[in-house]
């Protein structure tokens, strides 16, 4: 399937170059093609040689693999830059709110702006949150919410990833490598600078630290060197010089959660933690959990230590409470919202279960739970076996998809074996969360989703990264 | 620093050293190899070295003789063998891989490119190259590493326990080294002193750079009292046991908790007897013997670090 109709972030309709690409348009065409490709070799030997890989699950040995790193930059201007974090740090705003209040007085539900159901009866509420305060009301203190273009390049949000977002650490890295290949670029654009997330990040999560702690000492929990995120574990914690734990180096002795050093046990009172809920507390969630800390939940409940993200914040970022996270805008903060929402079909509607299953072909399928891009359907790249495949799957269970018109995602020229091409592209902006403010660094991760004509950019299906250029006005 | 932490930093050190180690050991074997002897004495050093590596019973089960390149199938390549070359490599880069966060990524860069590398060889590819030049290839490997870590780490604990790990390592290997001349027969027909010895003894040196030390400080013909004097008691000897135990029980000192005190006593104990040791005494008593004894002690000394600070206990 190839999109015809798709935005096209450096040129306009006519082709000619638009202004915030001019200065990159006009160095792209004085390289030479074989200097190029060169640069690009470097760039894959370079991330071999750092070890900058992830690890693909089902594969052979958890065999590590690079991720496509595409040399040609997404640059956004500005004044869109502007707008574009003004409406995500509005969205986040709304969704802590409303977390906090799911776990308490459950005003929104009460007022029937969201339909009890959705949210009470969500696999992804937790009962043990329920009254639990926690420090500075923060729920999602990191958040990687995925934006994509459409249309005539308007914003959308199609996902508010609230739970263990990753991908930061390849927004740095890719920076590091674009000044490492092209040093010049750097002198003559004004690009925003990305790399005080680390510091941001020590910063958000210092603010957040349980009361009466003057001096936090911060961790990262990771499952391992066996995670597929685990360079990007390792990453932060070397850049924030923090220690990177595992469940195992942890445990809770009177409410209180200790790391095993080489001179005895020593506090820790924030957590940035790198692994699901469900893996947290084999004594409160899953038995069978080696990855987490028995009686962390106790600690936390006590008010002794700081857990980032929180748990429960599943229960705002999952597809079907999406639809409501505009209706959280003007509950919460009075206003209206800055950022567009992908019109969603939910299945477990009558109406909308009808029209979805007369446009499958048109339509793209999620599960409600999914992530990764596993499990969904895009109709128009689908055959028609396998529409009717997926189809059984909705009939079976219709409360587990949703379903979204598939939007022809903005594109950006792309290295490919044919030379420049371009291909769809979506925006990964993190957004930090403090007790004091809410920042985020200009910019974000772009993923490319490599093959031609596919809308599928995550790196297990095939996606690559470029760096992200916020072009200082 | 966490105890998980300290064990990775421990184990990567040792494990980059095993390998320098084991190259060095086959090398001296293979320089042996190309001296003029009957083929039975050349087996029997083959045989030696498998022997101190505790590695005989596997070599059989495997093996039906013994040739250069089973050995080096078995000491270099070899996925089952805990102690190949192939192996140590792989666990220094595994174990630097769980502390990524910790070690400086140029430390790190250095320990997964040697990985990287050593996937590329092969039984075969040793064919092509001379084998010497593979041997060379891993000693330069671990000095990389060392001199990366000595140049780019703070010296805090992770350094302290990455010192501890190379050093422990050390001692234990040059002990084995050492030893392995002790398990050989002299050929037929020549005696202590002879020209066979001497090609023997001088090997020997070189495989842990002393060859040059050797003749700088004794300016004399190579005996095997002093080749021992060298190797186990000079501290201004990089590689020598008592220059190894004295790195050890420094690091360990800085590195005290309220469990450790035995462990630095021992540490403390063999460092001194080192220090104020004669060779003479060594030698009256037997080098064998004597090494057979300190191989026990090293091992104590690990089994006690790891007790106290590297296997995490519940507070």
């Amino acid at each position: 399937m190839t999109i015809k109709k798709f935005f096209n972030e450096m040129t306009d309709d006519a082709g000619s170059v638009r202004p915030h690409y001019a200065g990159y348009s006009a160095w792209l065409s004085e390289m030479p093609q074989e200097r190029i490709a060169h640069k690009r070799a470097e760039a894959d030997a370079l991330f071999h040689r750092f070890g900058i890989t992830f690890a693909v699950y089902g594969e052979e040995g958890g065999k590590e693999r690079l991720i496509p790193f595409d040399i040609i930059p997404r640059i956004i201007p500005d004044e869109e830059w502007k707008a574009l974090a003004a409406g995500l740090k509005q969205r986040v705003k709304a969704l802590n709110a409303f977390i906090h209040d799911v776990y308490h007085d459950q005003n929104i539900l009460k007022a029937g702006r969201i339909p009890k159901e959705y949210v009470l009866q969500n696999g992804q509420y937790r009962p043990e949150m329920k009254g639990v305060d926690v420090a500075g009301d923060i729920y999602a203190h990191i958040a990687g919410v995925d934006v994509v273009r459409a249309g005539q390049g308007e914003f959308y949000v199609l996902e508010d990833n609230l739970r263990v977002p990753s991908g930061v650490s390849y927004m740095l890295e890719n920076r590091k490598m674009m000044m490492r290949l092209f040093p010049r670029l750097f002198s003559r654009n004004k690009i925003a600078p990305v790399d005080r997330y680390p510091d941001m990040l020590l910063n958000t999560l210092r603010s957040v630290a349980p009361t009466g702690v003057t001096d936090p000492t911060v961790v990262v929990l990771t499952p391992g060197a066996y995670n597929s995120a685990y360079f990007e574990h390792a990453f932060l914690a070397q850049q924030m010089g923090v220690e990177l734990v595992e469940g195992q180096d942890l445990f809770v002795d009177d409410d209180q959660v200790f790391m095993r050093t080489t001179r005895g046990p020593q506090r820790v009172d924030v957590i940035y933690r790198r692994i699901d809920d469900d893996f947290l507390d084999p004594l409160v969630f899953r038995k069978d959990s080696v990855l987490g800390v028995a009686g962390l939940m106790r600690a936390y409940h006590a008010g002794r230590v700081t857990l980032c993200n929180a748990v429960g914040t599943g229960v705002a970022d999952d597809k079907s409470v999406y639809v409501f996270v505009p209706e959280m805008v003007r509950f919460y903060l009075g206003e209206e919202p800055i950022l567009n929402n992908v019109p969603t079909y939910q299945c477990r509607l009558k109406d909308d279960y009808a029209y979805v299953m007369d446009h499958l072909p048109d339509l793209v399928v999620k599960e409600v739970h999914g992530a990764g891009g596993y499990g969904m359907l895009v109709g128009p790249a689908s055959t028609k076996a396998e529409i009717e495949a997926f189809r059984e799957r909705i009939v079976a269970a219709p409360d587990k998809y949703i379903a979204q018109p598939t939007l022809a995602l903005s594109a950006c020229p792309t290295f490919v074996e044919s030379g420049i091409a371009p291909r769809h592209i979506d925006l990964r902006p993190f957004v930090l969360s403090g007790s004091n403010e809410i920042q985020l660094i200009p910019g974000g991760l772009t993923r490319v989703a490599l093959r031609e004509g596919s809308l599928v950019v995550n790196s297990s299906q095939g996606g690559g990264t470029k760096d992200t250029w916020v072009l200082e006005a | 620093m966490l105890s998980r932490t300290a064990d990775h930093l421990y184990w990567m050190a040792r494990y980059m050293e095993r390998a320098e180690n084991i190259a060095r050991l086959l090398d001296v074997n293979y320089r042996l190899s190309l001296m003029p002897q009957p083929a039975d004495q050349m087996e029997k050093a083959w045989a030696a070295t498998l022997r101190i590596m505790g590695l005989d019973e596997l070599y059989w089960e495997k093996y039906d003789e013994i040739t250069p390149e089973n050995v080096f199938d078995l000491l270099i390549f070899d996925r089952e063998n805990l102690s190949s070359v192939w192996h140590c490599l792989r666990a220094a880069r595994e174990n630097a891989h769980a502390v990524r966060g910790t070690i400086t990524s140029e430390l790190w860069e250095t320990t997964n490119g040697t990985w990287l590398k050593m996937r590329d060889f092969s039984p075969a590819a040793l064919t092509e190259i001379e084998v010497s030049e593979f041997f060379e290839w891993v000693k330069y490997r671990s000095h990389l590493s060392r001199g990366v870590t000595i140049g780019t780490m703070l010296q805090d604990e992770a350094w302290r326990f990455t010192r501890i790990g190379t050093f422990l390592e050390r001692a234990d290997n040059t002990s084995r080294i050492l030893d392995v001349k002790y398990q050989l027969l002299l050929p037929a027909g020549e005696t202590e002193g002879g020209a066979a010895d001497y090609y023997q003894w001088s090997a020997l040196l070189r495989s842990v750079s002393a060859f040059e030390v050797y003749r700088k400080v004794y300016r004399d013909l190579i005996t095997p009292a002093r080749v021992a004097e060298l190797l186990l008691l000079r501290s201004d000897m990089p590689r020598s046991l008592a220059r190894c135990m004295q790195e050890v029980y420094n690091n360990l000192q800085k590195v005290a908790n309220n469990r450790s005190a035995e462990t630095e006593r021992r540490a403390g104990e063999m460092d001194a007897s080192l220090r104020f040791g004669r060779v003479d005494d060594i030698m009256r008593g037997g080098l064998h013997n004597y090494l057979v004894k300190v191989l026990a002690r090293v091992q104590d000394i690990s089994n006690r670090i790891a007790n106290d600070f590297l296997v995490p206990v519940s507070a």
